[in-house]
């Protein structure tokens, strides 16, 4: 069956369904990692988007319930240059395009993706409308431009879970091992972790745990004081979609959580809402950083990591208070990606130490995470 | 940087206390980081220590102590030496008997006589990953590369694919833990590194293999493959940089401490020139037996992988989708129950044929299932290759006329290539070519800039694919392609290479925008830099049109130049012209005129220069009246071919008539050329640059140590020429001035004279480039093929100051390296037919000195005293009598079998005698063995003792004993023994030589 993408500024791509049929709508952008499509696929902060794979072969190694990084697909829409007809992988349960059809999720496969990346990335990220079977591309060019946008979007109260739960310790093992090894170290005695679901990932929540961590997982919309109640050893703010200014009341959560001293630590969109609960103000960036080969230096030691990446907000640097400073920074553009304050245990990255997919190289955060909440 | 030799040299260098002696320090691999890469014991137990699997294995340094070890592996059991290149001596042993002779032979072989047994993960998936480390412990992946053939394939012989398709982001990621464990634990500090991986297909189970301390030829491959330059880099990171301090070249805002992503798919397919060795087993083990490589990118795999194939350069036995021809069909039995036990042997023994087994058993319809079953290559990409015989079917079945747009590019985007799809179709090349036309099917071009179009690219480093939009942005400024050699091959090698960078380097210094097509990741001319355009594609017609034709898009005139690339490009060039391209140089039909034996006959005839008798032939009968004519024994070759491929001398018509059944692809247009065979003759090889005023420079007159019947690529010479006399030399000049005129050469002419009979006769003539003009070059201190290129561009010799005939800046040899030491099985002797994989020289005031630095560079230490033994046919004994006494003047032992022995007795020389290999023993072979034995000369016997010779030769080619099967060899190593006595070696720079002449660099 044939389908169409369409882009607002008026360009669409013919090409051939490779998931559900129907229609769906999204902010097009695009991601370079050359592994991890299902780690992508099922990323609560990619909801509303229409993600575009740059790396052609999509699909090889089929799905397994292991690589999903939440109940299931997240995006919006999905692009691919040469979907697999089939799964070769030992540890596979199905193929990509049973898994995409399904859960729903209105795929498109066979067109330039590299022609639509050059594209996003001179004209910056755009809305867009992939259609399957017989549609009308300059119907569907007009629909991409009604879409709403981005920023201002509050996508969290979509993702985020209803009830606060306990994260379950022994379903983090066998995804674990299969990827991290053994991590070096365990707590001495099992520390409590408040994490704040803006659409966490399952792998942040299998480091915490792999790290002898008890992470109990908070809705978006819980007030801070129901965090403090369970007296946590620290408190964790997770990744999520959308733009950061537009859930203010997960900001003034994360402010009052602040004033306390318990240890905070943030990461991706968390890391964007500690930025602004500290004043500072965010910014949407052309077309974003998505993949898993992005520099990051981290400024005290001068070390590079290659870091996995997904986001199109970034903190302002010009916009910190002054008990704030920028810990880490991104090679390629010099954005800010780690920040942490100067008296309190507060810090925070832009980028994603719980790769999945992605590098390992910044998986030594959890462990400073540990040291924080040990050091009380 | 220079691969094991280099590090094999570095270890030994410190061992012998010199770096300590001269306070050289290392950088980059450390000595203790070398030590614990390539000591197997010493890899496993820090594999152990940093908690990354390694199968099980063990160390011995004898055959007892490795029985033991194959007791606990049990069998297959793989075999490695340690420090040996490629997997030298290496293997696979499945039973008791073929281990204790690969594991002999590895002990021998290594130079630490050292080999470690190991448990076999033959079937493992197998995976690379290029990875480089500096001096702050920064790590990054440059890349991952699949072996598509699985493990028990030497890597070098596997066909493999970048970015790793097969493995899940957890996989990956696990395995990038590991490699980053590895370099800091075997303590590469600085550098790149290659790490080597196999997966159990069945549980995910990992292991490391191996790591390589240093650039790799997978660094060169993974370098072209995401456009990072590892060496470059590597280069940087041992003089201190760290990676972010180094821009990355490409985007230029980004620095080098990143991982590069690609969004296209790499396959690189060796080469292989089994063809040359039919003694040889094609069985593809541990040790790597291919000669080359091409690589091809495509956006997809299926692409990239039907291009890489077009690049071997097969011709017909190249296409994947033919059904076997008459040869194959008898080998693989009637149809039925036989034939398929035939094509499941060529599935389950990996061999250069398989992928053409495997396509075979596709079109069959044999399942992915069976397939995997019985050739372990993933599924997915057993997949790949059933969906393109699916295409190929349909392709079959619609039609050319009747091929709709989207078939047609469904076709082209899998990477059919318009000559396949000829093939296919039953139809002209043309034809379809017509119907791409007709259905608007334009090729564009993508750019390779290390970030999946993340950021803008400043190089114009390009792959051909069929999509939507095009990057090649031509610009419009004056501009020159030059076509590149393909993958080396015996006979066209990285000569070309050193060639067409030149002639870009010369194109460049008068103006011209250059532009490189190859497809060869070992080269220079495949660099981002070299060229200021680079297309890595295919030298096929289409491939190159596509080119010519995006390019003219810069509203200017686009010349190609084919004079550089060995046979490549000079057969594409008669096809180019008609097209409309200009061809610079030479004119194509000038270069026809050359390779046509009957146009090339006439025009000597008319220049009144002599050449052998000869005449053309397609048939039995046709060959019978030629050698009637011009008298045996005759050279018998197929026309247009490049190494001497398939090129042999006939004595009588027996033989004749059996090379003439044997030869294929003949034809009125590719007829057996047959020559009267010069025998003793001395054979000359000539390189001259001509301009178009007629001018011609010759650049070097190269006489041979070997005699003619020797292909030239395979025998020794020597520049100034020693052995010719005055009238000779004016005699060559004189003529190779007039053909050159004659052929209206522009740019390079290389003519092989032999001399008999005081006559000087002329061989052969190819206007172009030719093997030797590096060695020239090197020699005179005078940049031949650039000199070359800048005539080509409209300049005069006169203009580049270059007026008189060169003349070297010492005495150079030049020798070939050969790869026997691979091939178990194969004779040792030369022929007419190319051999050598690679050459080296060596440079003295004298040429005793010179041959002895070319033997040495070519791996063969001469004596300076022991047993020097002699055993020659009949013919020879006069000849090697003065040998035999300079010999034993230098106080050698002389050794003969008992015809020899006999002559030489007769005539004075005190020699003993050694039985022969089937006249009892212990024979010269145990001789050898024991290491009695200094030095060997032996000329064939004839057919009769065939097996006799071989056995001595391979003893010592197997023991590192000098072996020569030439008289005048063994001239020229006697004349090196006794330079080496006298003089003793020096070293000195060759801007040194250049220096004392004054030459121009």
């Amino acid at each position: 069956m044939n389908a169409i993408l369409a882009l607002e500024d008026g360009t669409w791509f013919q090409g051939v369904s490779a998931g559900a049929p129907g229609a769906t709508s999204g902010e097009v952008v695009f991601n370079t990692s050359m592994t991890g499509y299902q780690e992508v696929l099922t990323d609560p902060s990619y909801a509303g988007q229409i993600v575009t794979m740059t790396t052609p072969q999509i699909g090889n190694y089929g799905v397994a319930g292991a690589d999903a990084e939440s109940a299931g697909p997240q995006v919006a829409g999905f692009v691919m240059r040469d979907p697999s007809p089939v799964s070769s992988n030992w540890r596979a349960q199905g193929t990509l395009r049973d898994y995409l059809t399904r859960n729903n999720i209105v795929a498109i496969g066979d067109i330039d993706t590299r022609a639509l990346t050059r594209k996003l990335r001179s004209a910056g990220v755009m809305r867009g409308v992939i259609a399957t079977g017989a549609a009308d591309a300059a119907e569907l060019v007009e629909r991409a431009r009604h879409i709403t946008h981005m920023e201002g979007s509050d996508l969290v109260k979509d993702v985020t879970c209803a009830e606060a739960y306990d994260f379950e310790t022994s379903l983090a093992d066998a995804v674990t091992e299969a990827s991290f090894g053994i991590p070096t170290r365990r707590t001495k005695h099992p520390l409590k972790v408040a994490a704040y679901d803006f659409g966490i990932k399952l792998n942040i929540l299998r480091r915490l745990a792999a790290y002898g961590c008890h992470v109990r997982v908070f809705p978006a919309s819980a007030p801070a004081s129901d965090l403090l109640a369970w007296g946590p050893d620290g408190i964790f703010l997770s990744n999520g979609p959308g733009d950061p200014a537009a859930v203010t009341y997960a900001v003034r959560n994360v402010r009052r959580l602040m004033k306390g001293d318990v240890p905070t630590f943030g990461i991706c969109l968390g890391h964007q809402l500690m930025g602004l609960a500290l004043g500072a103000k965010t910014y949407k960036l052309k077309f974003g950083h998505r993949g898993g080969n992005h520099p990051v230096k981290k400024l005290d030691t001068g070390a590079i990591e290659i870091t996995s990446q997904n986001h199109g907000f970034a903190v302002d640097p010009d916009s910190l208070p002054a008990d704030t400073r920028v810990t880490h920074l991104n090679l390629y553009d010099g954005t800010v990606e780690g920040l942490r304050h100067v008296d309190k245990p507060l810090f925070s990255v832009q980028y994603h130490p719980e790769a999945s997919p992605g590098p390992h190289d910044a998986d030594y955060l959890f462990q400073e995470f540990l040291d924080e909440m040990e050091k009380k | 940087m220079g691969g094991q030799t280099a590090l094999n040299l570095a270890v030994q260098l410190d061992e012998l206390g010199i770096l300590k002696k001269y306070k050289v320090e290392l950088i980059g691999a450390q000595i203790p980081a070398i030590k614990v890469a390539e000591d197997r014991l010493l890899f496993r137990d820090a594999m152990k220590e940093i908690g990354v699997a390694v199968p099980a294995s063990g160390v011995a340094k004898s055959l007892g102590e490795a029985l033991v070890m194959v007791g606990q592996t049990g069998f297959p059991a793989i075999i490695r030496p340690s420090f040996t290149m490629g997997g030298v001596g290496g293997g696979i042993a499945y039973n008791l008997e073929e281990f204790k002779e690969i594991a002999g032979r590895g002990l021998h072989l290594s130079p630490v006589h050292e080999i470690l047994v190991e448990e076999s993960v033959i079937g493992w998936k197998e995976f690379e990953l290029e990875v480089m480390r500096d001096c702050e412990d920064n790590f990054v992946v440059i890349c991952s590369i699949e072996n598509i053939d699985p493990m028990g394939v030497h890597t070098g012989d596997s066909l493999t694919v970048a970015p790793a398709l097969t493995l899940t982001d957890k996989e990956y990621q696990r395995m990038r833990d590991a490699a980053r464990r590895i370099i800091r634990r075997v303590g590469v500090e600085t550098g790149g590194s290659n790490i080597q991986f196999a997966i159990n297909p069945d549980d995910g189970r990992m292991v490391a293999i191996e790591m390589n301390p240093r650039v790799s030829r997978s660094s060169a491959l993974a370098s072209k493959a995401t456009g990072f330059p590892i060496a470059k880099i590597a280069a940087k990171l041992a003089l201190g940089y760290r990676l972010d301090e180094i821009p990355n070249d490409i985007t230029r805002v980004t620095p080098a401490s990143f991982e590069p992503t690609i969004d296209y798919v790499v396959v690189k397919i060796p080469r292989w020139n089994f063809e040359k060795f039919p003694q040889a087993d094609r069985t593809l083990t541990t040790q790597m037996k291919s000669v080359g490589e091409a690589m091809a990118l495509g956006r997809t795999f299926k692409e990239a992988f039907l291009k890489g194939i077009r690049s071997l350069e097969l011709g017909k036995e190249g296409f994947l989708f033919r059904r076997p021809q008459f040869d194959d069909a008898e080998e693989e039995g009637a149809p039925g129950e036989e034939e398929d036990a035939g094509l499941r042997r060529k599935l389950v023994i990996p061999t250069d044929r398989r992928m053409w087994a495997l396509f075979r058993a596709l079109d069959k319809g044999w399942d992915v299932e069976k397939l995997h079953e019985l050739t372990n290559i993933d599924p997915w990409f057993l997949q790949q290759f059933k969906e393109l015989v699916e295409l190929r079917k349909t392709a079959e079945m619609v039609g050319l006329r009747d091929m709709s747009h989207e078939l047609l590019r469904t076709l082209k985007r899998a990477g059919f290539g318009d000559g396949e799809l000829a093939d296919i179709l039953g139809v002209d090349e043309t034809a379809v070519r017509e119907k791409r036309k007709e259905l608007k099917l334009k090729t564009v071009f993508k750019r390779i800039d290390t970030c999946a179009a993340e950021f803008e690219s400043f190089t114009p480093y390009l792959y051909s694919t069929f999509e939507d939009t095009c990057e090649a942005d031509p610009t419009d400024k004056q501009k020159i392609i030059i076509l590149g050699s393909g993958p080396n091959r015996i006979g066209q090698g990285i000569e070309f290479d050193y060639c067409c960078c030149h002639a870009v380097f010369g194109f460049k210094r008068e103006g011209f925008e250059t532009v490189m097509i190859n497809c060869n990741p070992e080269t220079v001319s495949t660099d981002y830099d070299t060229a200021d355009r680079l297309y890595f594609e295919p030298l096929t017609f289409e491939d190159v049109m596509a080119v010519v034709e995006r390019e003219r898009e810069g509203n200017v005139d686009v010349s190609c130049v084919v004079q550089f690339g060995g046979q490549t490009p000079l057969k594409l060039a008669l096809a180019l012209q008609e097209a409309g391209v200009t061809i610079l140089g030479t004119s194509p039909d000038s270069i026809d005129l050359a390779e046509d034996r009957q146009r090339f006959n006439q025009l000597l005839w008319d220049l009144g220069i002599p050449q052998p008798s000869s005449g053309t032939a397609i048939s039995k009968g046709e060959a019978r009246e030629v050698a009637a004519k011009v008298g045996f024994p005759v050279v018998v070759r197929p026309s247009y071919v490049l190494g001497g491929r398939a090129m042999a001398i006939v004595y009588d018509v027996a033989t004749l008539d059996r090379y003439m059944g044997g030869a294929v692809d003949v034809s009125h247009d590719r007829p057996i050329l047959i020559d009267r065979f010069l025998e003793h003759a001395k054979e000359v090889d000539v390189d001259a640059v001509a301009d178009e005023s007629g001018t011609v420079v010759i650049g070097g007159i190269m006489e041979h140590i070997e005699e003619a019947g020797i292909h030239s690529g395979d025998s020794s010479c020597v520049v100034p020429p020693p052995g010719l006399g005055d009238r000779h030399l004016s005699t060559i000049r004189d003529y190779t001035r007039r053909i050159a005129k004659a052929l209206k050469v522009i740019g390079l002419m290389n003519v092989q004279y032999a001399i008999k009979d005081d006559t000087v006769y002329v061989l052969e003539v190819n206007p172009r480039a030719s093997r030797t003009v590096p060695y020239l070059s090197k020699a005179t201190g005078v940049a031949l093929a650039q000199v070359a290129a800048r005539v080509m561009a409209g300049k005069s010799l006169a203009e580049l100051g270059v007026t008189e005939d060169l003349t070297p800046a010492g005495v150079f040899v030049k020798s070939p390296v050969f790869p026997f030491v691979r091939f178990p099985g194969v004779d040792t002797i030369l022929g007419p037919e190319m051999k050598s994989t690679g050459e080296v020289m060596g440079g003295a005031d004298s040429f005793g000195m010179a041959f002895v630095k070319a033997m040495l560079g070519a791996g063969q230490q001469l004596p300076k005293e022991g047993a020097v033994c002699i055993s020659v046919n009949n013919e020879d004994k006069g000849e090697v009598l003065p040998i035999a006494t300079g010999f034993a003047a230098l106080g050698f032992t002389i050794i003969g079998t008992r015809g020899t022995a006999a002559y030489l007795r007769a005539h004075g020389v005190e020699c003993s005698v050694v039985f022969k290999v089937n006249e009892g023993r212990p024979s010269l072979a145990d001789e050898i063995v024991n290491r009695k034995i200094a030095l060997v000369i032996n000329t064939p016997h004839g057919r009769e003792s065939f097996f006799d010779d071989k056995a001595v030769r391979r003893a010592a080619m197997m023991a590192g004993v000098p072996c020569i099967t030439t008289i005048t060899g063994a001239a020229a190593a006697l004349e090196a023994i006794r330079a080496l006595k006298t003089e003793g070696l020096d070293v000195r720079a060759l801007q040194d030589y250049y220096a004392a002449v004054g030459a121009e660099i």
